[in-house]
């Protein structure tokens, strides 16, 4: 029976069925647990098959919203919603069914998408695995939780997606339960959730008891006119509630779980850190926009900061500031991931709505894309280590598709013009800075500064550089291919030979069989198998193109024309006085129905559209100057400390990095020696000390003279402060306050010890007794 | 008939069975005494449907007959496994749970 | 006032039927947590459960008085009588059915049957019980069901998962292996 049918007359069949997005998943679960082990293909076949069958319903879905909205004229467009009854008790019934909107399109599309070809690649990255159909059945699960949270039209079916999605990544995390480690990563990861999730539950009750109602919608329009009793208690429901955003989307002091989540296969970081699990927290101060905005009084006039956006700016720094001190590549883009929810979050903070959703949606792709690069690093080429200072650098020539994609995704990531990363991330500083948020604008340019520089140390590590340790031993087996089929292949640093050729006197090739893996791209053969390539290709072009749903510097404000509608909250002209939305909204509900009316019209119309900030759409290469300036500043900086840093410890002759690129003679010179292969070191010797010693002599010395006072002094500084708030904030303050907690428990336990004489008796006595006391306490007060 | 006559007939027996739950020795009686309770408990379920006029007493009664029987089940397995072990099933030597 | 009085002559028969069943029931009770043989202590609590019926049909609750005499005293005590059996005690007297600090029950005995006295008396004295209607008392199992099948579905529903983990529980716990 239908508990609340607003069915609108053309919502279209994958509109009105878009409940089949998360059922297929969640039916595919039970069948892979089932069945899974009979099958072929260990069950695998209909985790891909239920994820490429919700992505096409979620396809439908979107071209049907897209012309949902296209159709609407400028009027306000309706969200799809329907419900039927799951349980009752007593009088009060709770629904389960759709609540179908931008937002959650846009989510939808992304999970469906991003699970389907995480489930590709994992048939290839977990081949062989013991618990490979158990793995396939929760990532599906997973998929299938995240969707339902996504879909849900109350309160109650959010929390459901929400528990099966905490549920679930503690087994995907703990994949590998037999190593410690995995298992004790598992399980702070649920309990660190958990935490955050006491507030949820206060959360929703709260809202509960203010609107009387759990439907999201009903919650968002009485939040948004105003019919709440006490502004007070949605306050506390907002914090509560974002308190459980804090714990599952990593934000500042619940941070912890997320770096340690990384003991799950590679594929599940990817899952959980791009599109899913750390999302949910986004997505559901996105959804509830209105509770959060009016409970917190989000661009109130005169407002500086606020707790949403605290916590985000916080976390944007912190995280970065750790992600300089990993040597683990998926602890650098844990981080990452951590820095960038923080982004989001400060954006919701500041009131851009519409750009840290778009955030969402970009982030999602580059983020996967260079998690997954990472996995086909350690799958192919590292022995399955994830350590970047001991198993890696120089990957990059043979690895053309990993290191494509790597390159482009941190791009995106670094916000560099014309990748997706730059789109999303520049309108959520930029609307900072017009909101009159100026500490959260500093706080995000600075941000900017430090992620391409962590990103270009890390791809330093990985790509550049010396091969070591499993990177040279797989660079080295490469190059004996490459001699007996006798093509023309290109150089490599001078100093990577130096290398090979010692680990190749270690392991020979024979004593290291090729593992049975599947099949590369013919164009690039000693990259990754293709299932672990093809998604990447994929993602890679996303991390470019996605971007371009919504690119105000190149006028582009499509994504935001279908998405407005789910903010909940009127849009608002930007006073230069930063004046607060709802003041304005009812002149402005005219204002956006006359730009969608209109194409010519909306240009202008959408400059003004975005909620209380009008500035992103009327992008000015002017404002984002400063942030793109400190990008390139982070780039430089870091790029000659990583020269500097990790050059020399590992090589006196670091600087060659560059020269070998650079110089075609030396290209040319060291092809001809690579012919002569028990030669090689010697003239790998010859060669580089007489020829390209003084020439990297010279370089070295313009790097640690002309540009060491300034950059090198900045970068170690930001070195140490990373490892000072590592070791200070990170271990002691946030680990100090959680061991102070346990020995409160312990200690007022050894106090009440006699009491537990461990007779049954006694303690029946000890009830009874307390029962009574309780009961006359009862009776005098009421007396 | 007065309403106070099934409630406290009701609030006899259970603090008759709350004394048997503290004083008894032997696990069977014990479960006996907790039998005890729970009919008090659903006297005075009934003696309320009757007072207010509402079934829901009954379908309560009805309820906790159905966990008593399975708690009876169950605690009597566990007193026959305690017996199987140890041989006795005096409640006072089973203190392993002493802090 | 003619009506309570009325109802109240009514009610003299089923007052007295109500104290003489009362009375056996106390006395029984009692000799279930005194009496020091075990099967002594079996049989006494029959006679309770039996009476407890006997009030059910005198508060118009003829079907749960009839589940108490069909779970309780046909199924219960048997169980009981296994659960002694089983555990070989003894048949006769026993000398240690209590604990050595067995009185402090009685204070706490005393203490929570004078709070619930207190709260009782003090909530419902006075309170008289009219009659339900013949008609009432007729429908009554018809309403129990329609309340299991309607409101109650969920919660029966539950149950029936406790009944068959209980079930499942004491077979794990009393198999021999």
């Amino acid at each position: 029976m239908l508990l609340a049918a607003q069915e609108t007359a053309a919502a279209g069949w994958f509109l009105e069925n878009a409940w089949l997005i998360p059922l297929i998943p969640f039916v595919a679960f039970f069948v892979i647990l089932l069945f899974g082990k009979k099958m072929p293909r260990g069950g695998s076949e209909v985790g891909i098959a239920s994820m490429v069958a919700a992505l096409v319903v979620a396809a439908g879905a979107a071209y049907q919203w897209i012309d949902r909205v296209d159709s609407s004229h400028g009027e306000e467009v309706e969200p799809v919603i329907r419900q039927w009854v799951w349980w009752q008790s007593g009088g009060t019934r709770f629904g389960i069914g759709e609540h179908i909107d931008g937002l959650a399109i846009v989510v939808l599309l992304l999970v469906a998408f991003i699970s389907t070809l995480v489930q590709i690649y994992s048939t290839e990255y977990v081949k062989g695995d013991r618990r490979y159909t158990h793995y396939f059945a929760s990532i599906t699960l997973f998929s299938a939780g995240m969707l339902i949270m996504v879909l849900a039209p109350n309160m109650v079916q959010l929390i459901l997606g929400w528990e099966i999605m905490g549920l679930t990544s503690f087994l995907l995390i703990g994949h590998w339960w037999e190593e410690k480690a995995n298992s004790e990563a598992a399980l702070k990861a649920f309990w660190t959730v958990r935490v955050g999730d006491v507030g949820l539950l206060v959360g929703t009750a709260v809202l509960l008891g203010i609107f009387g109602t759990l439907d999201i919608k009903g919650i968002n329009d009485s939040a948004a006119a105003g019919q709440f009793g006490s502004h007070n208690a949605l306050m506390w429901a907002a914090i509560a509630l974002f308190i459980a955003c804090i714990g599952k989307s990593g934000q500042f002091p619940l941070h912890t779980w997320l770096p340690d989540a990384m003991a799950g296969p590679t594929p599940v970081s990817s899952l959980l850190h791009s599109s899913t699990m750390v999302v949910a927290g986004v997505y559901l101060v996105a959804r509830l926009y209105p509770v959060f905005h009016v409970g917190l009084e989000i661009n109130a006039v005169g407002q500086t900061f606020n707790l949403i956006a605290v916590i985000g700016g916080i976390t944007v720094i912190v995280a970065a500031a750790l992600a300089f001190v990993q040597n683990d590549i998926k602890k650098v883009l844990a981080y990452s991931t951590v820095s960038q929810l923080g982004y989001m979050m400060m954006g919701l903070g500041v009131g851009a709505w519409t750009a840290s959703v778009f955030h969402i949606f970009t982030h999602a792709f580059f983020k996967c894309c260079l998690f997954l690069a990472a996995g086909s690093i350690s799958y192919t080429a590292s022995h399955h280590s994830f350590d970047m200072k001991k198993d890696m650098g120089g990957l990059w020539k043979k690895m053309p598709i990993t290191f494509g994609a790597w390159m482009v995704s941190t791009a995106a990531l670094a916000g560099i013009p014309f990748f997706s990363g730059f789109f999303s991330k520049d309108e959520i500083i930029d609307s900072a800075k017009h909101a009159d948020y100026t500490i959260f604008y500093l706080v995000g340019i600075v941000g900017a500064f430090m992620t391409i520089a962590y990103m270009t140390r890390a791809t330093y590590l990985v790509f550049f550089g010396t091969p070591r340790g499993g990177a040279a031993h797989f660079m080295g087996v490469e190059h004996g291919l490459e001699h007996r089929d006798d093509h023309a292949h290109e150089t490599l640093g001078h100093d990577d030979h130096s290398d090979d050729h010692a680990d190749q006197s270690d392991h020979g090739h024979d004593d290291h069989p090729e593992p049975v893996r599947g099949r590369p791209f013919p164009f690039a053969k000693y990259d990754s198998p293709w299932k672990i390539t093809a998604p990447l290709l994929i993602l890679g072009t996303l991390a470019v193109g996605s971007g371009y749903l919504n690119a105000p510097a190149v006028g582009v404000h499509w994504f935001e024309h279908q998405t407005e509608s789910s903010i909940g909250l009127p849009l608002a002209e930007h006073e230069a006085d930063g004046d607060n939305a709802e003041q304005v909204s009812s002149e402005h509900a005219v204002d956006e129905s006359v730009g969608a009316e209109d194409v010519g019209a909306a240009e202008h119309a959408a400059d003004s559209a975005i909620y209380s900030v009008p500035e992103p759409p009327k992008f000015a290469w002017g404002a984002a100057a400063p942030g793109l300036l400190l990008v390139l500043a982070g780039f430089l900086v870091s790029l000659f400390l990583s020269l500097a840093v990790f050059g020399k410890r590992k090589n006196v002759l670091s600087p060659l990095v560059g020269i070998t690129e650079r110089n075609k003679l030396f290209g040319a010179g060291h092809r001809f020696l690579v012919n002569k292969l028990y030669l090689d070191h010697l003239y790998e010797k010859v060669i580089v000390h007489g020829v390209a010693y003084p020439v990297s002599k010279a370089a070295y010395w313009f790097n640690q003279n002309i540009i060491d006072g300034v950059v090198d002094g900045a970068g170690r500084s930001t070195k140490r402060t990373g490892e000072w708030v590592y070791r200070n904030i990170d271990q002691r303050l946030v680990d100090g306050a959680v061991n102070a907690s346990g020995m409160v428990a312990n200690e007022s336990g050894h106090a009440l010890q006699p009491v537990q004489s461990g007779k049954v008796n006694h303690y029946g006595a000890l009830l009874f007794g307390a029962a009574a006391v309780g009961a006359i306490v009862l009776i005098l007060l009421n007396v | 008939m007065y309403a106070v006559n099934f409630l406290l007939l009701s609030a006899a027996l259970f603090s008759i069975g709350v004394f048997g739950v503290i004083a008894r020795r032997n696990a069977v009686m014990v479960l006996m005494s907790i039998e005890l309770i729970l009919n008090s408990v659903n006297l005075n379920l009934v003696a309320f449907a009757l007072i207010n006029k509402d079934i829901d007493g009954h379908i309560f009664a009805l309820f906790v007959i159905a966990v008593a029987a399975a708690e009876v089940g169950v605690g009597l397995g566990m007193v026959l496994m305690i017996y199987r072990n140890r041989r006795s099933i005096a409640l006072d030597e089973l203190s392993e749970m002493h802090g | 006032m003619n009506a309570l009085l009325l109802a109240a002559d009514v009610n003299v028969a089923q007052n007295i039927g109500f104290y003489i069943i009362a009375a056996i029931m106390l006395y029984a009770a009692f000799s279930v947590v005194s009496t020091k043989n075990v099967v002594h202590a079996a049989l006494w609590l029959v006679v309770v459960l039996g009476g407890v019926a006997a009030q059910y049909i005198l508060a118009a609750a003829e079907f749960v008085a009839v589940s108490q005499v069909m779970v309780y005293i046909g199924a219960v005590m048997v169980l009981f009588l296994f659960g002694i059996m089983l555990t070989r005690a003894s048949i006769g007297a026993d000398t240690d059915v209590n604990n050595k600090d067995w009185k402090l029950g009685i204070p706490v005995g005393l203490v929570f049957f004078g709070v619930l006295v207190y709260t009782v008396v003090d909530a419902f004295e006075g309170t008289v019980i009219v009659e339900p209607s013949a008609a009432q008392i007729a429908s009554s199992t018809t309403l129990i069901s329609d309340g299991y099948l309607g409101d109650y579905l969920i919660p029966l529903i539950a149950l029936s998962f406790v009944l068959l983990a209980a079930a499942v529980g004491a077979i794990v716990l009393a198999r021999k292996d």
